[in-house]
């Protein structure tokens, strides 16, 4: 058979994404893709893959993965227990996040809950081969399109691997996590603004809101003081992007995500900028949340740096440094002296 | 000095242009002409564009781009915008009015004060222009309905309204291109899908496209849709000069 991740156990939310299908909005297409592109875009490094590979998106709790191929390389990008139980049997061991690590055939890998945020990435070297749905490889579930079979993984799914075996190579790691950011999620107020009051737009700002229980790929609701419009809430139906933040007429905030529609009828108040996409993206039910209003030049600059310090980030990946506890267990089977494993690691017996 | 063309901030990712108010062709024009003229401008970082009823939003990447210098651009762009009559192709769409596929036909007939044969003739009698897509992919909203036929949408709307069932509310008609639900008053259904993602262009009708309606019986609905569930069917032979 082909090279081929099977899928043992799909975790609660789990489905293959990229960095969104882009170009077909205008005949109704939603972009869908990653919810932290960041993250995603990370995973995607540490195995070497272009940036903008498809990758296993996983949602609050993680799958269990066995490998049908020779090899392959895998990174997961987020903040989850990982678990790898050799094909050879014996004691399961712990992998790092944000590192890179060679699986061979037969081993089973389990992410468990995602402890931070609410989404992770696994990537795999090479890729999936799975045909691309109008250029992406993101699935838009709502629809039934793109990605594997248009859907969220189920047991027993067999994810065709671009690669039999993966990649020569040293495994590699994050030098450093990236940094969210804290505080308000940043705005720029419209295109509606003039569409609520000012004890309105002042509500939106100074308010605390939280994620309801109505959060999920397409989009957050928000739950806190109501935001007051001058004349209703419908509009004729124009375009959105992400991070558009509509208010229906219950005077309560939506934040639009990666499968949003791409059009809307109702006013919005303010765009979350898109350096404060990931944060949101990583939002869960629950988390509460404030916003402050920045210009368009601003929330410009504001990207710019954060693809800046993103690109140091990629570009300081370096070869994994050993790692203490796995590395004694893998030297006392090879039966070394364990003097020199004590003055390798500076771990005293 | 007239308020439009306004220019609107969708963040640091977007601005759209409004080009006036409401559902007019006029407006809609312009907001086609602009589309186009950015399409063939194919500008550095402008992502794409998307056309709605009065406005056209420009998407971009700025990292690429920022909004000062794509919104000089296309302020420089708009006085030479030229409205035209026609942009899109002229699509002759199969519906088969028959009562079983069209559930609201007789309810439409009655509150307009007209037969069901007057409706299916009113509607088949109208060009339709797609104003623009949205709601779902594929879904076209399609203004020029004969205003004898206009209400309010459905106080109710249906839980699943099924595919390629077409519809009419407002000023509108529309073909649903998935089951979804829908507060659209049914009065037919073509045997097309306006979707298909085993076809190379996945979705038929695009904004500036023209349609009109034609009635067909229910046999023909029939071998039609065999043959769009086969692939055999051939769309191309639904578009007609105009």
């Amino acid at each position: 058979m082909s090279a081929a991740l099977e899928i043992v156990a799909p975790g609660l939310m789990t489905s293959v994404q990229d960095l969104g299908r882009y170009g077909h909005q205008a005949l109704g297409m939603p972009v869908a893709g990653a919810m932290d592109p960041v993250a995603l875009r990370l995973a995607n490094a540490l195995v070497g893959n272009a940036e903008n590979a498809a990758a296993l998106e996983i949602g609050y709790l993680g799958p269990t993965v066995t490998v049908a191929a020779d090899s392959v390389r895998v990174a997961f990008a987020g903040a989850a227990k990982l678990t790898l139980q050799l094909a050879g049997g014996g004691e399961p061991r712990l992998l790092k996040p944000f590192r890179s690590a060679l699986l061979k055939r037969g081993d089973r890998l389990a992410i468990g809950a995602v402890e931070e945020g609410s989404v992770g990435y696994l990537a795999v070297a090479g890729g999936f081969a799975i045909q691309p749905f109008l250029g992406s490889l993101s699935t838009y579930m709502r629809a039934g399109l793109g990605g594997f079979e248009g859907r969220a993984l189920k047991a027993g799914d067999r994810l065709p691997l671009a690669l039999d075996a993966a990649p020569q190579g040293e495994e590699q790691e994050l030098a450093e996590t990236f940094d969210y950011g804290t505080g308000a999620i940043r705005v720029v107020l419209g295109p509606q603004e003039d569409r609520f009051t000012s004890k309105g737009i002042e509500t939106f700002l100074s308010e605390t809101y939280t994620v309801t229980k109505e959060a999920d790929r397409m989009g957050l609701r928000l739950e806190g003081a109501v935001i007051e419009h001058t004349k209703g809430a419908d509009i004729a139906s124009e375009g959105l992007v992400t991070g558009s933040i509509q208010v229906p007429g219950n005077g309560k905030p939506i934040i639009l995500m990666a499968d949003r529609q791409t059009t809307g009828g109702y006013t919005k108040i303010a765009t979350v900028i898109s350096a404060d996409l990931p944060r949101v993206g990583r939002l869960k039910p629950g988390d509460s949340l404030t916003f402050a209003a920045v210009s368009v030049e601003e929330a410009e600059g504001l990207r710019r740096a954060q693809e800046a310090a993103l690109r140091r980030l990629i570009e300081g990946i370096r070869p994994a440094q050993p790692d203490v506890t796995l590395d004694l267990a893998a030297l006392y089977n090879e039966n070394l002296i364990s003097g020199m494993v004590d003055a390798r690691t500076g771990v005293g017996r | 000095m007239s308020a439009y063309p306004q220019i609107r901030a969708f963040g640091d990712t977007g601005f759209s242009v409004e080009f006036g108010e409401g559902i007019d062709r006029g407006v809609n024009a312009m907001v086609m002409a602009l589309h186009a003229a950015l399409r063939d401008a194919a500008l550095p970082g402008v992502v794409e564009t998307i056309p709605s009823f009065r406005a056209l939003l420009v998407q971009y990447d700025p990292l690429v781009t920022s909004r000062a210098e794509l919104e000089a651009k296309v302020r420089d762009m708009l006085p030479g915008l030229k409205a035209e009559a026609s942009v899109g192709r002229l699509w002759s769409l199969p519906v088969c009015y028959d009562p079983e596929l069209a559930p609201d036909l007789q309810e439409v007939a009655e509150r307009c004060g007209l037969t069901p044969d007057d409706v299916v003739a009113k509607h088949c009698a109208s060009r339709f222009f797609v104003y623009m897509l949205g709601f779902m992919p594929g879904l076209a909203y399609l203004g020029g309905l004969d205003e004898a036929l206009h209400m309010p949408r459905r106080k109710e709307p249906r839980l699943k309204v099924p595919q390629s069932a077409v519809a009419i509310a407002e000023s509108m008609s529309t073909i649903y291109p998935w089951e979804s639900p829908g507060g659209w008053h049914l009065i037919g259904r073509t045997p097309l899908k306006l979707f298909d993602a085993a076809r190379d262009e996945p979705i038929l009708l695009a904004a500036g496209d023209e349609v009109t309606f034609r009635s067909v019986s229910r046999d023909d609905y029939a071998a039609m849709l065999a043959q769009v569930e086969a692939g055999r069917f051939d769309y191309d032979a639904l578009k007609v000069a105009s």
